[in-house]
C-alpha cells in the first residue's frame, strides 16, 4: 500500500502537469485564435498565426499526453470521466481539427481565405469552451454506477459549467494577447496592448465567478477551502492572484513586453493549485480517489521510468525549437 | 427508437470510420518522411540542387498530410475512453502504457522538430535542419512501434494476468506484452506497406509530370526513386505478408478461414479459392474458382496437409465471413499489381525506356492510389477478422462499449463523417493541386506559397545551387 500510495501520487502529479502544460502552451495558441478576428486581414493575422505556427503542434501533444496518461495511469477514471463528458469531448476534437488544419490551409487556398480564418477562430473558440466545460462538469461531479459513468449524455450540461466555459476562453483569450505582446511589433503589437487591456480585467472577473461559485457546489470543496487549517494554506491563492493582478496591471502600464505573459502564466498556475485545492486527492469528486482508479503497480512503475527519462529529454528539445524561434515574428513566414 | 444494439454498432462505425480515415495519412508520412530524410541527405552528400528542389517539393505536401494525421489522430487517443470505455477500463493497465510510450518517445519528437523541419532552414542551417527532418522520420517509425504493439496485443494477448476487478494487467514481464507473438510480423508488414504507398504516389506524380514533359528533369529524379523502392520492395512485402499470414494461421485461426472461405475442413488438402461469392447462410462459396490443394501448399507446404474450416469454430466466435474474404482479396490483388509495376519499371530500365513508355506512366499514374485502398483493406482484413472480440479470445467487443445513449453516438457519428469529409476532402484538394505543380528548379519554400506565387528569385536560385 505504501508504494502504491507514492506511485499513484506521483502519477497524479505527472498528468496534472501535463495538463497545465497543455493549458498554458495551447491555451495562447487558442488564444491568439480566439482573437483572431480582431485583428485585421493581412500582415496582422499573418503576424499573428507566424507566432504560433512553428510550435502549436507540440503544444497539443501535451493533450494527448494528459489523455493517454490518464488512460495508462487511472484507467478506471479514464474510463468514467470520458463517457460522461462524451458531447463537450467530441466537440472539443472536432474544434482541434478545424483549428489545426487551417493553419496550412490558409496558406494554400487564398480564395477560402476567410473561411479557413472562420475554422481557426471557431476551433479555437469552440475547443476552448468545451475544455472549460469539461472542468466545470468534472468539478460539479459524475454520477458513477459500479466501474462505469452513471448518468445520462447531458448531465453535463449547467449554468455552471457555462460559466466555466466562458471563463477559459476569457483566460485563453489573456494568454494569447500576452504572447503576442512578446513575439510581435508594430501594428499587431499595439493591437494585442490594447485588448490586454480589457481581457486582464476580464479574466479577473471569471476567475472571481468561478471561485465563489465552486465552494458551495458541495460541501467537502467548502470545507476544504474555508476549514482550519487548510484555510491558511488556501487563503494564499487568492491573495497571490489578487498581488499578481495589480503586478499585471502595471506591467502594461509600464509597457513590459514579457512580463504580462509570464504574469498571465503564473494567476494560471495559481488557479490550477487552487483547482488542485478542491479535488485532491478524487479524480471523480466524492467517488473515485487516484488510488481507486490507479493501475497496478507494474503498470505505473514501467511508466515512471519512460517519462522519467523522456519528459526532461522532451522539455530540453522543446526548448530548443523555441529558442530557434526565438525573437520577434514577421508576417511573410521563416525565412 | 434506439437500444444498447444499436448504440453499439453505431461506436462500431465510428471507430471503424475515424480509425481508417486517420490511418490514410499516417500510411503516407511514415514513408513520405523517410523520402525527405532521403532527399535531404542526398542534397547535403552530393550539393546537386534537384534534390533540394524535390524535398521543398515534397515537404509542403508533407505539411499537409502531416497535420491532417495529428488532428485525426488526436479523436483516436480520446475515443478509446469516449465509447470503449469499458474497453479501457479493462485493457488500460497493459496498453496504456504502451500507448504512453507512443506519446513520450514519439508524438513529442515528431511535432518538437516539425516546426524546424518546416521553418527551420534558414535559421538553424543545414545539418542541424537535417537533424530536425530525421528525427521526424525516425518520430514516425516509433509511433509505428508502439501503436502497432498495442494492436497486435489486442490480436495475440500475451503476458497479462486479470484481477480481482476482472481487469487485464501486466504480468512480470513488459517484454512478453510488448513484443507479443504477431507484433514483429504486422509491424515489417505495416511498415513496408507505408513504404509502397509513399513509393506510388511519389511515382505518379513522376509519371503525372513525365507524361506531360518528358524531358523534366525532377520528374525523371523523382519516378525512377520511385520505382526502384517499386521493384525492390513489392517482392519484399508479398514475402512478408506470407509470413504475416502463417502468424495469424497459427494464434487466429478463424481469421484465416474467413481469409480463405474455407467453411467446411479439408482433411485431405484444401483448395486455394481464387474467386467466388461466399454465401454465409448456406456455409459456402457460390461460383467459386478454385485450384486444388493449393491453400493446404501455402499455409502447410503441402498439398495433401488438413486444413479445418469454421465448421470447427462455435458460431458465436465466428468472424464475419464476406468482409474478410473480400478485403482480403482486394489486398493480396494490387500487392500483385505493384509487383506488375516493378517488374514492368525493372524492364524498361534495362530498355532505357524509363522516361520515354507513356503505358509505363499511365499504369503507375493509375496505381498512385493503390497503396491506401491496399493498407485500408489489409486493415478490413485484420481488424474484421478478429471479431466478434476487441482483445482476441478474452474480451467481446458487445462487452467492450461505453454505456452510452445511441442518439448521442449517432450524433457523433453523424458529425464526425460531415466534418471529416469536408475537411480532409479539401486537404486532399490541397494536396492534389501540389502535386498537379510541376517540379522545378528554385522549388519555392513552403512559407513563400501562396504569399509570393511569382516564382524563382534570384536570392532563391542562389540558395538552392548552395
Amino acid at each position: 500500500m505504501t508504494i502504491n500510495f507514492d506511485l499513484a501520487t506521483i502519477w497524479a502529479f505527472i498528468i496534472a502537469f501535463a495538463v497545465f502544460a497543455y493549458v498554458v502552451m495551447d491555451g495562447f495558441d487558442l488564444g491568439i485564435g480566439i482573437l483572431f478576428p480582431a485583428f485585421g486581414v493581412g500582415e496582422e493575422r499573418d503576424t499573428a498565426m507566424n507566432a504560433i505556427a512553428p510550435v502549436w503542434d507540440g503544444n497539443e501533444t501535451w493533450l494527448v499526453l494528459g489523455g493517454g496518461g490518464l488512460m495508462a495511469a487511472f484507467p478506471l477514471a479514464y474510463a468514467i470521466v470520458l463517457p460522461a463528458l462524451y458531447p463537450p469531448i467530441i466537440a472539443m476534437l472536432l474544434a482541434l481539427i478545424f483549428r489545426g488544419v487551417a493553419f496550412e490551409f490558409r496558406w494554400r487556398d487564398p480564395k477560402h481565405r476567410a473561411f479557413w480564418d472562420l475554422a481557426f477562430t471557431g476551433g479555437s473558440f469552440m475547443a476552448a469552451f468545451t475544455q472549460g466545460i469539461a472542468l466545470g462538469a468534472l468539478l460539479q461531479g459524475i454520477a458513477v454506477s459500479g466501474r462505469a459513468y452513471g448518468g445520462g449524455w447531458l448531465d453535463w450540461l449547467t449554468p455552471f459549467t457555462i460559466l466555466t466555459g466562458i471563463s477559459t476562453v476569457i483566460a485563453y483569450a489573456l494568454l494569447g494577447a500576452t504572447w503576442l505582446i512578446w513575439k510581435t511589433e508594430g501594428a499587431p503589437q499595439d493591437h494585442a496592448w490594447r485588448l490586454a487591456r480589457i481581457i486582464g480585467p476580464a479574466t479577473l472577473a471569471a476567475i472571481v465567478a468561478v471561485s465563489l461559485a465552486t465552494p458551495f457546489l458541495d460541501a467537502t470543496y467548502f470545507q476544504r477551502w474555508f476549514a482550519m487549517p487548510w484555510v491558511l494554506l488556501s487563503a494564499q491563492v487568492p491573495l497571490l492572484v489578487s498581488l499578481a493582478s495589480f503586478l499585471f496591471w502595471r506591467a502594461l502600464k509600464l509597457r513590459h513586453e514579457r512580463a504580462p505573459f509570464l504574469i498571465a502564466l503564473f494567476i494560471f498556475l495559481l488557479c490550477f493549485a487552487g483547482l488542485g485545492i478542491s479535488m485532491f486527492p478524487y479524480v471523480v469528486p466524492d467517488q473515485i480517489t487516484i488510488w481507486d482508479a490507479a493501475a497496478p503497480e507494474r503498470s505505473q512503475v514501467f511508466m515512471l521510468i519512460g517519462a522519467g527519462i523522456m519528459v526532461p529529454i522532451i522539455l530540453i528539445y522543446t526548448g530548443f525549437s523555441y529558442w530557434v524561434f526565438r525573437g520577434k515574428v514577421g508576417h511573410d513566414g521563416y525565412h | 427508437m434506439f437500444d444498447n444494439a444499436d448504440a453499439l454498432l453505431l461506436a462500431r462505425i465510428q471507430f471503424a470510420f475515424t480509425v481508417s480515415f486517420h490511418f490514410i495519412f499516417p500510411s503516407f508520412s511514415i514513408g513520405l518522411a523517410s523520402y525527405l530524410a532521403v532527399l535531404e541527405g542526398l542534397w547535403l552528400k552530393t550539393g546537386k540542387p534537384l534534390y533540394l528542389d524535390l524535398f521543398k517539393y515534397w515537404l509542403k505536401i508533407f505539411a499537409i498530410a502531416f497535420a491532417m494525421g495529428v488532428v485525426s489522430g488526436i479523436v483516436m487517443s480520446y475515443q478509446f475512453g469516449t465509447n470503449w470505455s469499458v474497453f479501457s477500463d479493462k485493457a488500460g493497465p497493459v496498453i496504456g502504457p504502451l500507448m504512453a510510450y507512443e506519446v513520450l518517445t514519439a508524438f513529442f519528437l515528431e511535432a518538437g522538430f516539425l516546426g524546424v523541419m518546416l521553418f527551420g532552414m534558414k535559421k538553424v542551417g543545414p545539418r542541424l535542419h537535417y537533424t530536425a527532418t530525421l528525427m521526424v522520420a525516425i518520430g514516425t517509425f516509433i509511433s509505428a512501434f508502439w501503436i502497432l504493439s498495442v494492436n497486435s496485443w489486442m490480436q495475440t494477448p500475451t503476458g497479462y494476468e486479470i484481477n480481482a476487478a476482472g481487469q487485464f494487467v501486466p504480468g512480470p514481464s513488459w517484454w512478453a506484452i510488448v513484443f507479443n507473438p504477431s507484433f514483429p510480423y504486422r509491424l515489417v508488414h505495416t511498415v513496408i506497406a507505408a513504404y509502397l504507398t509513399t513509393a506510388l504516389v511519389v511515382g505518379a506524380v513522376g509519371a503525372w509530370h513525365l507524361l506531360k514533359d518528358r524531358k523534366n528533369l525532377h520528374a525523371r529524379k523523382m519516378f525512377s526513386m520511385a520505382m526502384w523502392m517499386a521493384a525492390l520492395v513489392a517482392p519484399v512485402q508479398i514475402f512478408v505478408g506470407d509470413m504475416h499470414g502463417l502468424n495469424t494461421l497459427e494464434h487466429q485461426p478463424a481469421k484465416v478461414m474467413a481469409m480463405e472461405g474455407h467453411y467446411d475442413s479439408h482433411p485431405d488438402g484444401a483448395p486455394l479459392i481464387l474467386f467466388g461469392i461466399p454465401n454465409s447462410a448456406e456455409k459456402r462459396v457460390d461460383y467459386a474458382i478454385q485450384i486444388p490443394k493449393a491453400s493446404s501448399l501455402i499455409l502447410k507446404h503441402d498439398p495433401d496437409a488438413p486444413l479445418a474450416g469454421l465448421d470447427t469454430i462455435p458460431a458465436d466466435r465466428q468472424p464475419p465471413v464476406g468482409v474478410v474474404f473480400w478485403s482480403f482479396r482486394i489486398m493480396v490483388g494490387l500487392g500483385m499489381l505493384m509487383l506488375g509495376l516493378g517488374l514492368f519499371s525493372l524492364f524498361a530500365r534495362v530498355r532505357h525506356r524509363l522516361y520515354d513508355w507513356p503505358l509505363l506512366h499511365r499504369f503507375a499514374l493509375v496505381m498512385g492510389p493503390a497503396g491506401f485502398v491496399a493498407v485500408i483493406a489489409g486493415w478490413v482484413t485484420t481488424e474484421v477478422g478478429r471479431q466478434p472480440f476487441t482483445i482476441y479470445g478474452l474480451l467481446r467487443t458487445a462487452d467492450s462499449a461505453s454505456p452510452l445513449a445511441a442518439p448521442a453516438v449517432g450524433a457523433s457519428l453523424v458529425a464526425f463523417v460531415l466534418v471529416y469529409f469536408a475537411v480532409f476532402g479539401f486537404g486532399t484538394w490541397y494536396i492534389l493541386k501540389l502535386m498537379g505543380k510541376s517540379p522545378h528548379s528554385g522549388e519555392e519554400d513552403i512559407s513563400d506559397a501562396p504569399i509570393r506565387t511569382a516564382g524563382i528569385t534570384p536570392a532563391q536560385a542562389v540558395e538552392g545551387g548552395r
